[in-house]
């Protein structure tokens, strides 16, 4: 039995990838899926039997593979598979969670509902229809989710002649609607998923095609975007002590970032600061723990915390949010109301919002804007958002956990809207001077590029802060002072010193600085 | 600045355990009065550990709540009565007293009224009686069709009822908890779970489980392909002792037992793909056509 001892084990290494399907209707999903299904073995046996069966008596042919997902068809009948449906399968190389998504226009909250956790998106066209409307709303409600890796399988290539010419035309069209998205990293590659090329094997009727196939890709794709394990971010969700002894720890996932025994955090909205005492879980205590993993962490010191506040490290916070702009779906049959009080959940805090202004909707067809009044069913635009009571909210783009809201219709109960923040306002100034301790930020000579984005980021979120760097200071400060003198870096230590000490922060871009 | 991805990734299972986990508490600090809804079977072992590390190494803050038919196997009350005083779980039993009083049974009425009285309204009432808002089950997407469907918060309506074709959407790691006075939620921890995960993380974590999940010598009687074991002393004509074990476990009516040899959690995993990958696919992927166990096992059960 040692054999499946160590394959027990190497199945526990083996990763995860959710990935959603996307596309219109008719572009051969359900033959995809179920081919991929079908290939890695993940069918169980009495239903293989029977669409074997069915295959031969009304197909005609061997396995109908699209009969794999679809035997949901008398669901269909039923209405049912307006709704996404989550399917499993693995290779050796990795595990797949896949939220097969509803391919009809009016289902695109379900569509967003399977995305949202999908760390990549495999979006079908049909090698005979190009580039279609549904295609591109799919696309662009993927990338509002901040899916970053795209897999674009032009299907049906068996029904034009294997052609390298209408592929070609098919990944320009796309790509040149891409553009207006985010930053994306786009693949593509031709398929047939009834005949099977580029599947699993290599299709031998397309030599033209050097690339992967399909399922090589996702097995060996490296996912980046979509965790964040830069700024640690830890929501508290409950608080866990009582039963007679003194333990008292805050339980919670890591929504980003990583956190070590005995660093040095701050707990908003309070601004106090502690340090992390026991990073505590069933399987021992940690030295150190990251996203998304769900630890219960313990603190020196005592201070009051409970659910729905934010524990973050003491020179990374977010920011006291109260208000927001933030790109929305709408996802109820109750168009929005202005100015009526929403519930809004952000992380484990539920607090009361309200609309007060559509700035524009999207038209998912070319992303253009236009004005609008008001979102409603499965409209896609931008918003600003009152808070009642703060949130602690980072920028969707950086951070999905702490960057995202559902909206709740207090009078029904339906979640009425999903939503990404793209800018906030501090409460105010001087509530925020309390919570951020000015400090120097600094960055090596060639991070340039990273040291403004920081500033940039710090300067939206309401921060008081200066951007410094060597350029800079010989323009001014150190004009004439040699860069490699003691004399240099006195004087930019001294500058930082004036500039915390009277409440604002430094981003500092330098190398010539006191070690 | 670069952190290095590779150092900070989670496997398979530690990225599922972490999603239940907060699943778990996520209610745990929604809901006025949740409960577990426990079977005594290996999902429901594996949900009762999540919850345990939940909440460690403070006690787990809601009770576990099993409906009991009256015909479940002895090994079952056993295993349940030593396994929750063990992990000091807060146990309560519900049953259908007035149909376990009226003598219902599969044989007498027929398995689908016995169900309905003795599992489904015994649930329901039992729920209704404790006044809770929240259950858990441990229903998994990969169990059938309509279940891959099923959201992780699932609303009832003030008659317990599912209406699949207006499921609330539900996004990223944020459960809408707002309920009426009356309405109920279920929740589904293992939704993502495949039965592999949960064998292998029995066998990861040990976990205990019934030990009619593990094959040896029963005494059965054999009706219709089916094994019945059999718990009286009574002698009976057709009892034999056969290898066999049990893989889903409920009231020993219904509940068959299959031939098998399989007495390790490994050697069951084993069982279990072979059982699901029948010997006549030999489509291999990459490789050349042998559907020996051995190339199985390469080419991707693991």
């Amino acid at each position: 039995m040692k054999g499946s001892d160590s394959l027990i084990e190497q199945s526990q290494n083996i990763d995860l990838l959710r990935f959603a399907t996307a596309g219109s209707v008719d572009d051969g999903k359900s033959t995809l899926i179920g081919r991929l299904l079908y290939d890695s073995k993940s069918i169980f046996e009495d239903q293989l039997h029977l669409i074997k069966t069915f295959s031969k008596a009304h197909r005609n042919q061997e396995i109908d593979y699209s009969l794999v997902t679809d035997g949901l068809k008398s669901e269909r009948e039923q209405g049912i598979t307006i709704d996404v449906a989550y399917r499993f399968y693995s290779t050796p190389k990795r595990r797949f969670i896949i939220a097969d998504t509803p391919g009809h226009e009016q289902y695109t909250r379900n569509m967003a509902t399977g995305a949202s956790n999908a760390s990549l998106a495999l979006i079908l066209i049909d090698a005979r229809n190009g580039v279609v409307t549904q295609t591109k709303r799919h696309s662009f409600i993927s990338s509002l989710l901040g899916i970053r890796n795209f897999v674009v399988a032009v299907n049906k290539m068996d029904l034009v002649d294997y052609s390298e010419e209408v592929f070609e035309n098919i990944v320009s069209e796309f790509n040149a609607f891409a553009d207006k998205l985010s930053d994306e990293s786009i693949y593509f590659i031709p398929i047939s998923a009834l005949k099977g090329d580029n599947v699993i094997e290599r299709s031998e009727n397309m030599p033209w095609y050097k690339g992967s196939t399909l399922l090589d890709y996702l097995e060996n794709v490296n996912v980046t975007g979509g965790r964040n394990l830069t700024d640690f971010r830890f929501p508290v969700q409950y608080v866990n002590w009582g039963g007679g002894d003194d333990f008292r720890g805050y339980c919670g996932t890591i929504a980003s970032g990583i956190i070590h025994k005995g660093d040095e955090v701050r707990v908003l909205p309070s601004g106090k600061t502690s340090r992390i005492s026991r990073i505590v879980t069933y399987d021992g205590d940690l030295d150190h723990a990251f996203a998304p993993m769900a630890v219960t962490l313990c603190l020196e010191d005592d201070i009051d915390i409970s659910r729905g506040d934010m524990i973050a490290k003491v020179d990374d916070l977010p920011v006291i949010a109260g208000s927001l702009e933030a790109n929305i779906v709408w996802m109820d049959s109750e168009p929005m109301q202005m100015g009526k009080d929403y519930v809004i959940k952000h992380t484990t805090s539920t607090v009361k919002g309200s609309f007060s202004e559509v700035l524009h909707e999207f038209d998912p067809e070319d992303i253009s804007m236009r004005s609008s009044e008001f979102l409603s069913l499965n409209e896609i635009g931008k918003v600003k958002v009152e808070l009642k009571a703060p949130i602690f909210a980072d920028i969707y783009s950086e951070n999905r956990i702490s960057g995202s809201f559902i909206v709740i219709d207090p009078h029904t109960n339906q979640t009425a809207a999903a939503g990404m923040i793209t800018k906030y306002k501090q409460v105010s100034p001087d509530k925020a001077c309390k919570a951020v301790k000015p400090r120097v930020i600094r960055y090596p000579g060639d991070k340039k590029e990273e040291a403004q984005a920081n500033y940039d980021r710090l300067s939206m979120q309401g921060t008081h802060c200066i951007y410094v760097d060597d350029e800079l200071l010989q323009e001014n400060v150190c004009k004439g002072i040699p860069v490699d003198s003691a004399q240099y870096s006195d004087t930019i230590e001294g500058l930082c010193e004036i500039v915390t000490r009277s409440g604002v922060s430094v981003v500092l871009c330098s190398d010539h600085v006191n070690s | 600045m670069a952190i290095a991805e590779e150092s900070y990734r989670l496997s398979n299972l530690k990225t599922l355990e972490a999603e239940s986990i907060g699943i778990i508490r996520e209610v745990a600090a929604e809901f006025e009065n949740p409960v577990m809804l426990y079977s005594v079977g290996k999902d429901s072992s594996v949900m009762a550990h999540l919850a345990i590390k939940a909440f460690y190494p403070k006690k787990v803050p809601f009770p576990l709540l099993h409906i009991d038919t009256g015909y479940k196997f002895p090994e079952m009350y056993e295993f349940r009565d030593q396994y929750t005083k063990k992990h000091d779980l807060d146990l309560k039993v519900h049953r259908n007293e007035d149909a376990i009083k009226r003598g219902i049974n599969p044989l007498t009425v027929g398995t689908v009224k016995c169900c309905a009285e003795l599992k489904t309204k015994a649930l329901l009432d039992g729920l209704k009686e404790g006044g809770y808002d929240a259950a858990f089950g441990g229903a998994r997407r990969d169990e059938e069709k309509s279940r891959a469907k099923e959201r992780i918060f699932s609303f009832r309506d003030k008659h317990g009822q599912w209406n699949p074709k207006d499921q609330k959407p539900e996004l990223w790691n944020l459960f809408n908890s707002k309920i009426d006075p009356g309405e109920s939620i279920r929740v589904f921890p293992l939704s993502n779970w495949t039965e592999l995960d949960i064998w292998t993380y029995i066998y990861h974590e040990n976990i205990e489980i019934v030990p009619l999940y593990f094959a040896k010598k029963r005494p059965v009687i054999e009706k219709h392909g089916q094994l019945i074991p059999v718990y009286t002393d009574e002698h009976e004509e057709d009892v034999k002792e056969v290898m066999c074990r049990f893989r889903t476990l409920g009231c020993h009516y219904c509940t068959g037992a299959v031939r098998s040899e399989a007495d390790t959690l490994p050697k069951i995993i084993e069982e279990m793909m072979v059982a699901r990958h029948s010997e006549r696919i030999t489509r291999v992927i990459d490789h050349d056509q042998d559907s020996s166990m051995e190339q199985k096992k390469k080419e991707g059960y693991f």
